[in-house]
């Protein structure tokens, strides 16, 4: 806790700092004006959207194993989307003037829808918390799944907006493909249940909060098939771009994996985001290996920071190379940069550990109405249980 | 000279072969790759950068000059991405007194910078200093006007000889033509 404010404060201070001397201070530079705070905004916001693998279960399904889980992935949720919106406040020039975005509304701006979306999509989540709280009796949880099916439809729109902000470049082919909206969600909804497995094996070790194996199993298994889905969206775009032949389709990927006119700079995360994935997939795949609690635990971190790699700084800083006039070079965060996005993850983890009595409240307020970590509806009675 | 990183370009060389990669073959003489060619913001049509600013602090005037509003850009640094030409520029500090204008307006830092042909000027009845000294100098290399009107000497200038343009095919419609 005192590591986590330590960290929170030396990120002010390094905003201080920041704020200034400019963005100088940060490795942002003519040929690669987005960097960290971008690509972890868009890490972030997958964060956020994957909320929707516990919506939709509970809400749509029905599946009530997923009653507590659902707490904490929208406790996630806004957190996470709160850390989103710390990143692009980082990230401005001018940050006094952020309010000309709805001053000037520019409908053709795709950051302009984003915006609108991102704090829509906030509203919506801790409306749907404090609803996932509260509303139980029959006749409010009518009303608490009436929101929850406008937030699943919104929650997917914040990724998909996010991704066309990239998609519609002509000046960047390596963004410029109708495969990463599909390509986002697929990561999202791998690295978000990602990170509830691992928390809710934190909040059950401490005693905090359970979430349930059966939800648990059942995260790990979208998590799984998210993470097929990505590295199938992977491939197909590697496909297109190396069999086209088309130089400017893929000298993004000759950057990232092999380097490109001698510079290598992101080579080594690149690689270690794919070994990451390469060596979850086989154990989440194989029954075997993932009965072994300690090595499905490794698999499912090594998912998440696979995904954090790829999305949190490859893919955005990869789009800038090569620059319009064909010039290479590496992009590298500077410390006060890697500080300020260390503040926002501390602060982030310091805002989850104060909403701890949530979960406290959660279990109080559910204790009399569901047995909420073997809770069947009668629709699934068939069903097997599910093996973890 | 500050951090090359952070330098700000209004209009400067690039070898031909950066300028125009699509001319570019394997049997090109390096001489005629390396040739310096001026680029600066191609004022297009089409422009993806105004497109995307999400303060409309960059748009397109009635005369066709991308202009650019720096008390109200956020710095978002989105137009800088959205260009395909890589002609915008950051104050990723203070910026200094680099255009050698003196009525060219001051910048604070944290806002995205461009060539506006001198918009300034030409309000004022003037042309863009780069033409003006240009034609000072005796070369006329630059030639600046209206494209709108078919009796410009500019118009005359396209009917008679061939021009380039960069990156036709993204369809952004420049406005800098180069004469071949």
């Amino acid at each position: 806790m005192a590591a986590l404010f330590f960290l929170a404060a030396l990120g002010v201070v390094a905003y201080a700092m920041q704020s200034r001397q400019g963005l100088g201070v940060t490795g942002l530079s003519r040929e690669v004006p987005w960097g960290l705070y971008i690509a972890q905004f868009t890490f972030l916001v997958g964060i956020g959207a994957s909320a929707v693998t516990v919506l939709l279960p509970y809400y749509v399904h029905r599946q009530k194993v997923f009653a507590r889980a659902l707490i904490l992935g929208e406790v996630v949720a806004i957190i996470a989307l709160g850390q989103a919106l710390s990143c692009i406040f980082v990230d401005l020039g001018q940050p006094r003037r952020l309010l000309n975005i709805l001053l000037y509304p520019s409908p053709s701006s795709l950051m302009f829808w984003d915006c609108l979306t991102l704090t829509g999509y906030l509203g919506l989540s801790v409306m749907g918390l404090l609803a996932s709280l509260f509303w139980r009796s029959p006749s409010s949880a009518k009303w608490a799944r009436g929101l929850a099916l406008v937030t699943i439809p919104w929650a997917i729109g914040i990724h998909v907006v996010t991704a066309l902000l990239y998609a519609g470049l002509s000046s960047r082919p390596a963004w410029m493909t109708a495969v990463l909206a599909p390509r986002f969600l697929a990561t999202a909804f791998a690295s978000g249940p990602a990170l509830l497995i691992l928390l809710a094996g934190g909040l059950a070790r401490a005693k905090v909060f359970d979430v349930g194996r059966d939800a648990v199993a059942r995260l790990s298994v979208i998590m799984t098939y998210a993470a097929v889905f990505s590295l199938l969206l992977a491939g197909l775009e590697a496909f297109t771009a190396l069999y086209s032949g088309i130089p400017s389709a893929r000298e993004h990927l000759q950057y990232l994996f092999l380097g490109l006119d001698g510079h290598t700079g992101l080579l080594a995360f690149n690689y270690l985001s794919w070994g990451l994935l390469l060596f979850a997939l086989p154990v989440l795949l194989i029954p075997g290996l993932r009965r072994r609690a300690g090595l499905a635990t490794s698999a499912t971190a090594a998912i998440l920071i696979s995904v954090l790699v790829d999305k949190g700084l490859c893919l955005v800083t990869s789009g800038f190379v090569p620059s319009p006039l064909g010039y290479v070079s590496d992009y590298w965060p500077s410390l006060p940069e890697v500080a300020i996005v260390v503040g926002i993850y501390a602060g982030g983890a310091l805002v989850f550990l104060f909403l701890r009595p949530l979960f406290v409240l959660a279990v109080l307020v559910h204790a009399d109405n569901q047995p909420l970590s073997t809770g069947r509806e009668p629709g699934m009675a068939e069903a097997a249980p599910m093996e973890t | 000279m500050t951090d090359p990183r952070h330098e700000i370009k209004w209009l400067w060389k690039e070898p031909f072969v950066r300028v125009f990669p699509e001319q570019d073959h394997a049997y090109e003489v390096e001489a005629r790759r390396q040739m310096p060619v001026l680029v600066l913001c191609n004022h297009c049509a089409n422009s993806p950068c105004t497109r995307v600013c999400p303060t409309q602090a960059t748009w397109r005037r009635s005369d066709g000059v991308v202009a650019m509003d720096a008390h109200r850009c956020i710095g978002c640094r989105y137009c800088m991405t959205a260009c395909p030409f890589g002609a915008r520029s950051f104050n990723w500090e203070k910026p200094q007194a680099a255009s050698g204008a003196s009525n060219y307006p001051a910048r604070t830092a944290g806002v995205v910078e461009k060539c506006n042909f001198c918009v300034e000027r030409l309000d004022a009845g003037q042309r863009p200093l780069c033409v003006e000294t240009c034609h000072a100098r005796g070369t006329r290399a630059l030639t600046f006007g209206n494209l709108e009107d078919a009796e410009s000497p500019l118009r005359q200038l396209l009917a008679t000889r061939q021009v380039l343009r960069r990156h036709p095919a993204l369809g952004t419609e420049p406005s800098v033509f180069y004469l071949v």
